[in-house]
């Protein structure tokens, strides 16, 4: 294995000669960057346009205040029928409102296959392209949990919502290496005379409330 | 469910197959409308880039200095990778990867592998192998387990089932999955494909996919997908083995920036594509206990001495320049003989295999340039093309004429101002050569006698190529004039 390493690098560097990492990050800095990379829509033009890419996904957009987080909840699940959630540990009791919410145990994925729903926060929602970033960190779970049920309620701030996939990038880049998942909308697929159809294996059905003032 | 790979080594050469491809209604049909219409959703999807052009030019040039660092990138993977609690394995050619995936399954003690679709494994026959070893694979990609299901093969690099229609497949799955009352929706179909496949995501311990990116600093892997299959792969099972091309490295989190915006639009027209994973390693409590990249070169190597082809790996596997070719459009995938089909295919597979097979592959396109406008790396189809035209004239020991005249067209190429004066020219210069009566679309290569519209004879330096080989038309307005009118129309 090892000497199958050695002559593939062997051969990189007789291909096109012997690079350093010194040499390389020299030129590395020289990369032309100047796509767009910061917002250039107000605060409320951005959150419009997030709304808009998520209905165009299908996924319906609730607006609510800090305080009224918890009624909103219990309001989407009546409205479809959920009487049992899965959540993640850390995610705010408050808002566990309207159903059984139980918390992830490590469950089996055959356990976790008897979910239908799944209800987190996110650490950011992107409006360009209507894309909701989910990360292994307290609230949001491991990315199994919001896989496998088909059901997904997922609670954002308004303030957790930037402009372009450049800045979602950057805010990013600290905690790059934890499991990152960016979702746009429910899995979907074309393979089928380019008709998309919603939801092959990742939840079929998204619901999202977006929590501020704005 | 053995199925004979699509293998340069074994094909017939690109214009025999296309031609008898070209036979064949049903498949140009299906090619055809699912080309139109990633087509036409890239289109929007990329006029409203503003910073489309700008974006291109920064993944050219990551790409490109990727390359040139990549003995030193791959290094810094390893490393990270490592570090995080991965394994990373180094395979020189198809069947070093094959063995090393078959010893990782069988260590993993199981006998069952869930697939994601990975042009990489398609490559190196690994399903095969597999199946040789005892071993059963499921493709759980819908395309892909069409494909397999139906003993077919792949026939486009992200939608590989598009020259079947919905009757084909419910034909496929009513036989395969026993389902004689299944509908031919695509939403039946879809959902049979999610009972048949749920059942082994829970089950199955072990999952093969490739991989969209690889990051050095981070030593972390990125897969881009639509249906969950993807996710479903790399997070239930206990290992996760990766079998990745060596040049899919780059250097930092941050080249992601143009890399995640340009390949969905580009390859579906979606400015956002379902799912983007991305992960370092092993974490415990989230996803598999075991990882492994399996690094693969394969001939990349061959590619990366070669300067003037080397841009070929900067290839994101979007497939734009398949959809845009005119070429493909008629052919479909199975002519060119391989699993990368299209122009980037006729660049890619004769410089994996030496030139040794598929030498027709080069001749496969007419040169109108639709490839290149489109790529989201700027790799210079047209002008590689040539370059190994000129490969195989050196080889076969053409005529020497011949091969001057290439180098003055790939000179051309080199230069986008060029190439369009050159084409505008070009419409005005070769009028007296063209035969005038209207007919229907051919391809390069035919050997009956010229077909009205083509040039059958060509003054000076070409008229050695021209007697072989028929030159289509240039048409009247160029691709790239026709696209700006129609972007502002
Ligand atoms: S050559 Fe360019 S357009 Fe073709 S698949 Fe590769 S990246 Fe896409």
């Amino acid at each position: 294995m090892t000497a199958a390493r050695e002559e593939i690098l062997q051969k990189i560097r007789s291909a096109k000669g012997v690079s350093s990492p010194e040499v390389a990050a020299t030129a590395y800095a020289g990369i032309e960057r100047s796509y767009q990379s910061s917002a250039q829509l107000s605060r409320k033009e951005i959150l419009h346009l997030f709304e808009e890419r998520l209905r165009e996904y299908d996924a319906s957009v609730y607006r609510a205040s800090a305080a009224e987080v918890g009624a909103a909840v219990a309001g989407v699940l009546s409205g479809r029928g959920v009487h049992r959630v899965l959540v993640p540990e850390g995610l705010p009791l408050e808002w566990q409102q309207g159903a059984e919410f139980v918390a992830d145990r490590g469950f089996s994925s055959a356990k976790l296959d008897g979910f239908a729903s799944v209800m987190t926060t996110a650490t950011l929602g992107i409006a360009e392209t209507g894309t909701i970033v989910l990360q292994n960190v307290s609230g949001q779970g491991r990315r199994a949990l919001t896989l496998v049920p088909d059901y997904h309620l997922c609670i954002l701030s308004t303030n957790q919502v930037v402009e372009t996939v450049v800045e979602a990038m950057r805010l990013l880049e600290p905690t790059r290496n934890l499991p990152t998942t960016l979702f746009s909308g429910p899995s979907a697929t074309a393979d089928i005379e380019m008709t998309r159809i919603k939801g092959v294996h990742g939840p079929r059905f998204v619901d999202v409330v977006l929590v501020g003032e704005e | 469910m053995s199925r004979v790979p699509l293998d340069p080594r074994t094909a017939p050469a690109f214009q025999t197959a296309a031609k008898m491809l070209l036979g064949d209604a049903q498949l140009r049909k299906n090619v055809r409308h699912a080309t139109d219409v990633i087509q036409n959703k890239r289109r929007k999807l990329v006029e409203e880039k503003h910073d489309w052009q700008l974006l291109r030019e920064s993944a050219r040039q990551i790409r490109a200095h990727a390359l040139q660092h990549l003995d030193v990138y791959l290094d810094e993977f390893e490393r990270n990778f490592t570090r995080a609690g991965g394994v990373v394995h180094w395979a020189r050619d198809a069947a070093e990867a094959q063995r090393i995936v078959v010893a990782l399954v069988k260590e993993s003690g199981s006998s069952e592998v869930i697939k994601i679709k990975s042009m990489t494994t398609e490559e190196v026959q690994l399903n095969n192998a597999l199946e040789a070893a005892g071993i059963r694979a499921y493709e759980t990609d819908l395309a892909e387990l069409i494909i397999q299901l139906g003993e077919d093969q792949p026939s486009h690099i992200v939608v590989p089932a598009l020259h079947k229609n919905r009757a084909q497949i419910r034909e496929i799955f009513r036989r395969t999955m026993n389902l004689p009352d299944l509908g031919d929706k695509p939403a039946d179909l879809a959902d049979a494909a999610r009972r048949f496949l749920r059942e082994k995501f829970l089950r199955v311990k072990t999952a093969v996919s490739g991989a969209n990116f690889l990051i050095a600093e981070t030593g972390g892997i990125c897969i881009v997908e639509s249906e969950g299959n993807g996710r479903m792969c790399l997070t239930l099972p206990e290992t996760l083995i990766s079998v990745v091309g060596i040049e899919k490295v780059i250097p930092r989190w941050q080249d992601l920036e143009p890399l995640i915006q340009l390949l969905p639009r580009s390859a579906t027209g979606e400015r956002m594509n379902p799912y983007n994973s991305l992960w370092s390693g092993v974490h415990p409590g989230d996803g598999p206990r075991a990882m492994h990249v399996v690094l693969l070169d394969n001939g990349r190597t061959n590619v990366l001495a070669d300067s003037e082809g080397r841009q070929t790996l900067q290839c994101i596997r979007c497939a734009a320049c398949q959809n845009a070719c005119p070429v493909y459009r008629q052919t479909g995938g199975h002519a060119y003989g391989s699993v990368y089909a299209g122009p980037i295919g006729a660049i890619l597979t004769p410089q994996l295999m030496h030139m040794e097979h598929s030498q027709t592959l080069p001749y496969a396109s007419s040169l109108c340039g639709a490839c290149y406008e489109v790529c989201p790396v700027k790799i210079n189809i047209p002008e590689v093309l040539i370059h190994l035209r000129n490969k195989v004239v050196e080889q076969n020991g053409w005529y020497a004429p011949e091969s001057l005249a290439m180098k003055a067209v790939a000179a051309v190429f080199r230069s986008e101002r060029r190439f369009r004066a050159a084409q505008r020219l070009g419409r005005i210069a070769e009028l007296p050569l063209v035969k005038s009566e209207k007919r229907s679309f051919s391809i390069v290569g035919q050997k009956q006698a010229t077909k009205p519209g083509w040039i059958g004879w060509l003054p000076g330096l070409l008229g050695g190529w021209t007697d072989t080989r028929d030159l289509q038309a240039m048409p009247k307005e160029t691709f790239r004039d026709w696209w700006e009118k129609r972007g502002k129309a």
